[in-house]
């Protein structure tokens, strides 16, 4: 009978970590870091060199001591998106590596960019180091990269007390008794809900108040996909409904009928909430909701 | 230069996972192999490559000497490097003239660790390794810089995959490539896959190399070319370094009929084809190549072997082994082969 494989953990480690000497130029670079600063160092040649090297990688020549302080933005020249990261990578959330050419260097950067999603990036965006608040000398001083700032987001919020008067008031009333009412102008013969006391067209009084019913026509209708409190769920569909009798649509949600299979021309009626619920409030119609009779031609 | 020449080659059936072999039993089967097609017992020089970080053991490499029959004392170097290199060390200590044999040899178990941070271990210690770059994402900014198409990357993979299924030693791997990233650009599918295995070589001198081998494959040129560590210092889009090595080594002096390749990830083969300035009618790693197995410090003289095969078996007169060590393609060995 095979046996399960006879397995055991190995781990090889230097407890506390392998303390290593910088060196005058590494350690020059790791103690500008420190103190928030990027610096190159100057090459015989007059390239920037970024990080700093001992030697010219083109010649093997020394370097010379002139340090120059570099970027901090920089360009991006090459980019690779990690989705899952590893224990090990310097962001715990999803990123990208970089190669960055920091403004003023002649040679790139490597390191992480927090980008939140991978088409946030490409080859030329320009990305600017997010620094450690605790630095202690260590390329890890940077924390990442970030893309440059090109939107914020600003609150908006103003609160109002609105009081209801007029015709809206005459409205409101006879939608808690659950009717609409309108008005027909006697000039055009217009009829129009909700009722008004001026025809818009004319310009004159409408007098006239008519109850009509809770009976229409959409003529027309839009799918929301974003949410709105007014709206039981989303998608929602909002329409121009056409009550029979009127002359002017009266925009009102659609319930009770898939988003899509919604269409101009379908008849609806209105859904009340019980009588007992019913407040001075088009809160009262929860929304039209198909009859099934026949589409109408518009 | 003193013509040698491989006149042996023998590899592990490679697999995916560890067989529990300890590696001086992975390496005992193919050093008895080039043994007995070549009938040497004792070789003027032995020279092998490994890497300790992939056991996790210090001189991980001494033990398996002991897969040698090292008794009486025999001339022995090692490399922490990929065994094509051992092979350039062995060839340099055959041009002094004094021996005829050299005995090289390679293996790798990257099953054990995390092979992908295992590389890090590799990388510079204050600007790369502490920022826990891994193997993936390193050759994923390769990708990047490079830019190839997706079709030509994908075909590659299906290409060597059906190779690799036709050859006995690779790993049997899905013709469907699927198309997840491993890091993006790079997908999974462009990953050579963990594989665990060795592989040795028997390089002879002279006539020697007649009698050993009805048709030996001549080392006409071999180089091998570094180039700067770090990533930002270089062009990741070009491999300078394996250009200057395949000029050195007279590349295109003559056709090239096959070329084995270290390509470790999809997106190396055009950025090395280019390198090489190979032509279309190249045939690149008809044994599948590293995506279709990947002992890692072996990966490298396989494509010596296979190259050296080709000419073994008659069906070419000049080809091409590649070899490649760092990140990115940052060292680079090539060699050309000739009946």
């Amino acid at each position: 009978m095979p046996s399960e494989p006879l397995v055991a953990e190995h781990i090889l480690e230097f407890p506390g970590g392998y303390a290593r000497t910088t060196g005058p130029v590494i350690g020059r670079f790791l103690t500008e870091l420190r103190g928030g600063r990027i610096v190159g160092v100057r090459t015989a040649e007059g390239k920037v060199l970024v990080p700093p090297l001992e030697y010219d990688p083109a010649s093997g020549e020394a370097v010379t001591e002139e340090f120059v302080e570099v970027g901090p933005a920089g360009t991006v020249t090459a980019w690779a998106w990690v989705d899952e990261p590893r224990g090990g990578h310097p962001l715990d959330r999803p990123f990208a590596w970089a190669t960055i050419k920091l403004d003023g260097a002649d040679t790139a950067l490597v390191h992480a960019v927090d980008a939140g999603n991978a088409k946030a990036l490409r080859i030329g965006s320009r990305v600017w180091p997010v620094w450690r608040s605790e630095r202690t000398g260590h390329i890890t001083d940077i924390s990442y990269f970030a893309p440059e700032v090109t939107k914020i987001v600003s609150p908006v919020r103003a609160e109002y007390r609105l009081q209801v008067g007029g015709s809206l008031l005459t409205f409101l009333e006879g939608v808690e008794r659950g009717v609409f009412l309108g008005g027909r102008c006697p000039s055009c013969e217009k009829v129009y809900v909700p009722y008004r006391v001026f025809c818009p067209a004319c310009g004159g009084p409408i007098a006239d108040q008519l109850e009509l019913p809770d009976t229409g026509t959409i003529t027309t209708y839009a799918i929301n996909n974003l949410p709105d409190p007014r709206a039981p769920e989303v998608p929602f569909v909002s329409a121009y409904i056409l009550l029979d009798g009127a002359d002017i649509p009266m925009i009102a949600l659609v319930g009770g009928v898939p988003a899509h299979e919604v269409r101009q021309g379908m008849r609806v009626r209105a859904e009340w909430v019980p009588e007992g619920e019913r407040t001075k409030s088009m809160a009262n119609v929860r929304w039209f909701a198909p009859t099934g009779e026949p589409d109408v031609e518009l | 230069m003193r013509e040698v020449a491989v006149v042996a080659f023998a590899q592990t059936r490679h697999t995916d996972h560890d067989g529990g072999l300890s590696e001086p039993e992975l390496i005992l089967p193919v050093i008895n192999e080039v043994k007995q097609s070549t009938g040497l017992k004792r070789f003027g020089f032995t020279c092998s490559g490994s890497c300790d970080y992939l056991a996790g053991a210090p001189f991980s490499f001494v033990s398996a000497l002991d897969a040698l029959g090292a008794w009486p004392p025999i001339s022995e170097s090692h490399v922490e490097m990929d065994a094509a290199w051992a092979l350039y060390e062995a060839w340099v200590r055959l041009q002094h003239g004094d021996i005829d044999s050299a005995l090289v040899y390679g293996f790798g178990k990257s099953s054990l660790g995390d092979l992908r941070e295992i590389m890090t271990l590799q990388l510079d210690p204050y600007y790369l390794a502490p920022l826990g770059l891994d193997q993936l994402s390193f050759a994923a900014l390769q990708a990047s810089a490079a830019g190839a198409e997706r079709k030509e990357l994908d075909e590659i993979v299906r290409r060597s995959r059906a190779d690799g299924r036709s050859n006995p030693y690779a790993l049997d791997l899905p013709e469907d490539v699927g198309d997840e990233y491993a890091v993006e650009p790079i997908r999974k599918s462009d990953v050579a896959p963990i594989t665990d295995g060795a592989a040795a070589i028997v390089l002879a001198a002279g006539d020697l190399a007649r009698e050993l081998c009805a048709r030996p494959a001549y080392i006409r040129g071999i180089a091998h070319r570094i180039e700067p560590h770090y990533l930002g210092m270089r062009d990741l889009a070009l491999s300078v370094s394996a250009a200057d090595a395949a000029r050195a080594a007279g590349v295109g002096k003559g056709p090239v009929e096959v070329a084995e390749l270290h390509t470790q990830f999809a997106h190396e083969e055009p950025i090395l084809r280019r390198a090489l300035e190979l032509p279309d009618g190249t045939v690149i790693n008809p044994s599948g190549g590293p995506l279709a197995a990947n002992p890692v410090m072996a990966t490298g003289l396989i494509r010596i072997g296979e190259a050296a095969r080709r000419i073994h078996d008659g069906t070419a007169a000049r080809t091409v082994g590649h070899a490649a060590g760092g990140p990115c393609l940052q060292h680079n060995l090539v060699t050309v082969l000739e009946a």
